[in-house]
């Protein structure tokens, strides 16, 4: 049987087809391929995007952003919808 | 996300360092003479910016992390260094989606395109049936679009857009366009027609009913993100749910209009001196036009709702479109000329004949733009200049 991992215990990196502008904010992302605009409505969470490609997983990479144990679920959700939409790449660990 | 102190929707209406995307008018050039162009297009302007000088409007929008722009015009493929500034501007990773009539779509620029992830091609159609598209567009102009959108499907282009400008005579044909538009895999896009550029002349005859805004935003409903909007109904907002998208006037705040000749307007359907912001050839460029100009820092600037301020709807549709208030002669702080709930019917009875404002510029070929909604193009002598049949020189131009 296969387990599937939860969003936060798998290796994440930005798409190359994704441009990000920091905003007050947060940011905007950009896809190029899909022509889709997305809001980080969140520095951290830009904080937290940023640093995936140098995290063994999402978890790692929300914990060196300094993100809240009970805050986890929010960005597991906001990271989730990011991978859906290919903003996200998962990458092997 | 919780963290964020005030609504997105607010970081936008305050202004953002950058616009998210632009629409920038290459020329007023144009082939065809539609009834309800927004910038009156016809002739170029002498004084449009050159090569060297778009590039450097390129160079400002990489270095300001603009995604993308609207290119459009006139038509911005009569321009002989169209295809040098694309390939420019994606080479200095500013997306590029274009609008175009279609007449210079051929086989071989759809192989092109469609090898290129950084550009997006805009075919404009507004009828679903010749008969429909050419009255407003110009005979022939139903055929050239249908004939482009082939060859960009066959070059296996997807998702390009088939853009519609909804008026009285095409609501009826929003399933026809959803299906032309799957047909050649494409994405139907519909927006609100404006009282913009010759758009005021045709505006009484050619604008929604009552009964078609209601058609038009059940159908939008049904339809949800399948269809794009650009954002441009978002006073239809006032029928309950919001159509998806910001439903925000972006006017100088996350948007706004570059035109051939570099003058920057808060968007691309207020080409008036009204809403001249500065141009980008001034010191300082787009990048102090945006950031600095007096009227995009007073359109930053809290709104007052006026007197929509009471209405129960005004949360949702904002009081609608600046643009379409202005050229109906409407003041900018009262109700939408289509306000869903009526409440601009006694304001327009109001508004003396001839007395709403005109647009700034009028390129126009004299004897090209029709009276009736029956555009017959005229090939004619260039009587001076700049007023040259824009497609001479080409060797498979159509007449």
């Amino acid at each position: 049987m296969t387990v599937v991992l939860s969003v936060l215990d798998r290796a994440w990196g930005l798409s190359p087809q994704v441009s990000v502008r920091p905003e007050r904010f947060g940011a905007l992302l950009y896809h190029f391929g899909t022509r889709r605009l997305s809001f980080l409505k969140d520095p951290l969470l830009l904080t937290v995007v940023q640093s995936l490609d140098d995290a063994p997983t999402a978890r790692v990479a929300c914990e060196r952003a300094g993100v809240a144990e009970s805050a986890l679920p929010a960005f597991e959700k906001a990271l989730a919808r990011l991978a859906d939409t290919d903003m996200l790449q998962e990458r092997a660990s | 996300m919780t963290t964020t102190a005030i609504p997105l929707v607010e970081h936008f209406s305050q202004g953002l360092d950058a616009p998210i995307c632009l629409t920038w008018e290459l020329t007023y050039a144009c082939n065809l003479a539609c009834a309800h162009c927004l910038s009156s297009s016809g002739r170029r302007d002498p004084r449009e910016l050159s090569t060297a000088e778009a590039k450097a409007v390129i160079d400002e929008l990489e270095r300001m992390q603009v995604f993308y722009v609207n290119i459009g015009g006139g038509e911005p493929t009569i321009r002989t260094d169209f295809w040098e500034l694309l390939e420019y501007a994606v080479d200095h990773h500013v997306g590029v989606k274009f609008s175009t009539n279609g007449s210079r779509i051929t086989a071989e620029n759809a192989v092109m395109l469609a090898g290129n992830d950084y550009v997006d091609v805009q075919i404009s159609l507004d009828g679903a049936t010749a008969e429909v598209n050419d009255a407003v567009r110009g005979e022939g102009s139903y055929a050239t679009a249908i004939q482009a959108m082939e060859h960009l499907a066959a070059a296996g282009m997807k998702g390009f857009k088939l853009s519609v400008v909804c008026t009285r005579e095409n609501i009826g044909q929003l399933d026809e366009f959803k299906a032309i538009a799957d047909r050649y895999d494409a994405q139907l896009r519909l927006t609100r027609l404006r009282p913009s550029g010759r758009g005021a002349d045709v505006w009484d005859e050619l604008h929604p009913t009552a009964g078609q805004q209601r058609e038009l935003y059940d159908w939008l409903m049904a339809h949800g993100e399948d269809v794009l909007t650009g954002d441009s109904f978002f006073h239809l907002a006032a029928f309950g749910d919001a159509l998806p998208g910001l439903n925000l006037c972006g006017a100088g705040r996350v948007v706004c209009l570059i035109d051939p000749v570099g003058d920057v307007y808060a968007c691309p359907f207020a080409i008036h001196d009204e809403f001249l912001a500065g141009n980008v050839r001034s010191e300082g460029g787009f990048q102090r036009v945006w950031r600095e100009s007096d009227l995009f820092e007073t359109l930053r600037g809290p709104q007052s709702g006026g007197a929509c301020a009471s209405c129960s709807a005004y949360d949702a549709c904002r009081g609608g479109c600046m643009a379409a208030k202005f050229f109906t002669g409407l003041p900018l702080d009262g109700p939408d000329p289509e306000c869903v709930k009526g409440n601009a019917d006694l304001l327009l009875a109001g508004v003396a004949e001839g007395a709403a404002p005109k647009p700034s510029g009028d390129h126009s070929r004299p004897g090209a733009v029709p009276v009736t909604l029956m555009p017959k193009i005229q090939m004619r002598r260039p009587d001076r200049a700049c007023d040259e049949n824009p497609l001479a020189g080409l060797a498979a131009g159509r007449s």
